[in-house]
């Protein structure tokens, strides 16, 4: 008989759902995570086409249970209208992140055209500060940030993932499309 | 229907009403006294005035148990609410149906940490299936439309409907829905049910084994999985819901398994090459050590729940669906395979099973003991009334007892509280079980330290005239940490010993009911016979039993579910 083996690294997954937009959602999904032991990367929510639904994207890390074991879990909360895995071949992911890096000004210049390689732009300076901002997968932000590094990173934000798939494929039930 | 203007307490009333309600067990506090204003005047609500919001909780349950229905319970805002969480607690963990309602104080007050102010709806999120906090009033009929529907479809659970003051006393217009529209409830079904390759399973093995849990009540399949099993031919293990999902003075049922299951129930198990599993959830008290859990065996799943499905075992053939409308096609499919290619030969196993079952059977050994045994107790009040009953229990040995000896004959019948194991369960269940059966027989088998954690609720039974029977196997100890104790903490009897206090008679005396007691063997017949003659109220009846006595076998937690101690 197979069981569910412990893996010692770890597997990550992008859960996307489509919730309703009522009070304490977050809160029922969130607890759910915590009480069955899942561990969340990053979470992030916000409004969608549609008034009365909002999206989540969780980023979910398992070290023993099956993704699909999280997904029956979060199904079965009633304001989860839908959730699904998404596919890491299908998966369109974008991060927003914003570095504030304290550096004197003849560095600027230098600065600028880094952040122009990783299409980000810097929205704030000040004499011996500046703001970045960038949006892009998690891998590119993550080499954005290992560059910025040797300026002097003062402070540091993620957005956390937000995904959709591919193509025409579309997570709402038939009712809401 | 045209809508009629009403207060919110009104409309929780008549909803109610609509619903089918018969009885309704709390009591009232500050934040709740709209609804009972309203309820004063419902000619169709009955309420039962318990004495602990626990107890209706548990009451709820054992006439949700008992009947099928949906069981309903109040409480008031703050410590009314926080008194339900261990019964709702109990009832999510074995599905049992129940709508709780709450009071709340008024919505301008919420979040201020006013007086007796508890965020309900917090606190009981990981233990319901869903909970609501009314914000609108005009939402009302709504959400108690969409709470019983919750309650009792699907796998069945417990659900809370928190109530503020305010909304209890504003008007709506009430008008009551027929159906129910909630978007992310009936997840879609995305795969048809393997049938065919479960029926494959079937006819290839040759070691296969039935195991039933709580499904098969909550759904009601009771001829469907007895016409499975016949069919099949093969042996029926169950767990402690399971008790009563088949007969078990059916030759092909060996009872209970795991912890403190049979032996030979164990050894099926762990001998078969295929699981059956029909509404069970692979828990740890029937698994053992998962890793070494019927290492040779492939796994039939069915449940309701997907989120059951390779939780913990992974099902070679998950089958998702309600169990009343999936089996009957099983068994079809089962009977084509059989007539296709044969029917396999499990002669040989049924014959393993037999030795097993002759080799090891449960026992005990009353001859030569000055003092009752426990399990002497349960078999005693069985014969009397040849297992026309239902009976309830508190959690500990005495459970264990009753679950091992009472052979339970049909459906509904064995109420106990199996996930969450709560202590005090017995009384409470017992009195919403015989109100929602006035008809039947209802006995309780408790323990001592189990029946002093609800005792109050005697005066709720006494003031119904419930003629309910409790027996307390009484060993002055918490008899399970005891066992525990002995086994594995070097008799270690750590705050186990319970004072000899109250007297159980004249505690039953003080409460105006009947109180008995059997000190030795020969009194035990006669006290059993007297307590079924009494029908005026409730009786306890205190059986002293051997202190000492343990429940055997049993799997260490933890241990492999073959690798049983047994105490000889």
């Amino acid at each position: 008989m197979e069981r569910n083996e412990e893996k010692p690294n770890g597997s990550t997954h992008t859960i996307s759902l489509l919730v309703e937009n009522k009070p304490g959602v977050l809160h029922r999904i969130a607890g759910l995570f915590s009480r069955r032991g899942y561990n969340i990367a990053s979470l992030t929510v916000g409004p969608t086409e549609h008034p009365e639904y909002s999206r989540m994207t969780i980023v979910v890390r398992l070290s023993s249970k099956p993704v699909e074991q999280v997904v029956r879990q979060v199904q079965k909360l009633v304001p989860v209208v839908e959730v699904r895995e998404l596919s890491p071949q299908d998966l369109i992911e974008r991060e927003l992140m914003l570095v504030k890096i304290k550096t004197p000004e003849k560095n600027h210049a230098e600065l600028r055209a880094l952040a122009e390689t990783y299409e980000a732009s810097v929205v704030d300076v000040s004499p011996d500060a500046l703001v970045v901002e960038a949006t892009g997968t998690a891998g590119k932000l993550d080499a954005l940030e290992e560059r910025l590094q040797s300026y002097g990173i003062q402070e540091l934000v993620r957005s956390g993932r937000i995904a959709l798939e591919r193509g025409f494929k579309t997570l709402a039930p038939p009712s809401l499309k | 229907m045209p809508k009629e203007k009403m207060t919110g307490a009104r409309a929780v009333v008549r909803a109610l009403e609509s619903e089918g309600v018969e009885y309704i067990f709390g009591i009232p506090g500050g934040a709740i006294l709209p609804i009972y204003d309203a309820l004063f005047d419902s000619k169709k609500l009955k309420h039962v005035l318990v004495r602990h919001e626990q107890v209706g909780a548990h009451a709820a349950e054992g006439y949700a148990h008992a009947t099928g229905k949906v069981g309903v319970c109040f409480g008031t805002s703050g410590p009314g609410a926080t008194n339900l969480v261990t019964g709702i607690a109990d009832a999510y963990m074995d599905s049992v149906p129940m709508v709780a309602i709450t009071g709340n104080v008024s919505s301008a007050l919420i979040g201020t940490d006013a007086f007796q102010e508890a965020d309900i709806t917090g606190i009981t999120m990981p233990i319901t299936k869903h909970n609501w906090l009314v914000t609108d009033v005009r939402e009302l009929p709504r959400i108690l439309k969409e709470a019983f529907y919750v309650a009792r479809t699907g796998r069945p659970g417990p659900v809370l409907v928190d109530i503020p003051k305010d909304i209890q006393n504003a008007e709506l217009e009430f008008e009551y829905p027929d159906t129910v529209h909630i978007p992310g409830y009936h997840p879609p079904v995305r795969e048809e049910p393997r049938l065919k390759d479960a029926a494959l399973l079937v006819r290839n093995s040759v070691r296969p084994v039935i195991y039933l849990g709580g499904g098969v009540r909550t759904s009601n399949a009771y001829p469907e999985v007895l016409a499975f099993c016949e069919l099949l031919d093969a042996p029926v293990v169950t767990t402690v819901h399971g008790k009563g999902a088949f007969p078990e003075n059916h030759p092909l049922c060996l009872g209970m398994f795991g912890m403190h299951g049979g032996r030979y129930s164990n050894y099926t198990v762990q001998g078969s090459d295929l699981i059956i599993a029909l509404g069970a959830r692979f828990d740890d008290r029937v698994t053992g050590k998962l890793s070494t859990f019927a290492p040779e065996a492939k796994v039939v799943h069915l449940d309701v729940d997907p989120a059951e499905i390779s939780k913990l075992v992974t099902a070679t053939v998950p089958l998702v669906g309600d169990l009343k409308a999936l089996l009957p096609g099983l068994t079809e499919e089962v009977k084509k395979a059989f007539a296709a290619h044969g029917r396999p030969d499990i002669s040989p196993w049924k014959a393993r099973v037999a030795e097993w079952r002759e080799k090891y059977p449960l026992r005990y050994k009353q001859e030569g003991q000055k003092h009752i045994l426990p399990q002497t107790a349960v078999e005693a009040i069985w014969r009397k009334v040849q297992g026309k009953a239902i009976v309830t229990t508190g959690v500990g040995e005495h459970q264990m007892f009753a679950a091992q000896y009472w052979k339970t004959t049909g459906p509904r019948q064995f109420i106990t509280s199996g996930g969450l194991g709560t202590m005090g369960f017995c009384l409470p269940a017992a009195m919403g079980a015989q109100l929602g059966k006035p008809n039947d027989l209802v006995i309780g088998i408790d323990g001592d330290g189990s029946f002093q954690m609800t005792l109050q609720d005697l005066a709720t039974c006494v003031e119904l005239k419930l003629p309910i029977k409790i027996f307390i196997l009484n060993n002055l100890f918490l008899g399970m940490v005891r066992q525990w104790q002995e086994l594995f903490y070097e008799n270690r009897f750590s705050e186990t010993p319970l004072a000899d206090c109250p007297d159980f008679v004249k505690l039953a005396d003080a409460y105006g009911c009947l109180g008995l007691r059997a000190r030795t063997l020969d009194e035990l017949d006669g006290v059993i016979e007297k307590a079924l003659a009494h029908k005026d109220g409730p009786c306890i009846v205190d059986v002293r039993v051997r202190r000492q006595e343990k429940v055997f076998p049993m799997v260490p937690a933890g241990a492999p579910l073959n690798d049983m101690i047994d105490g000889e």
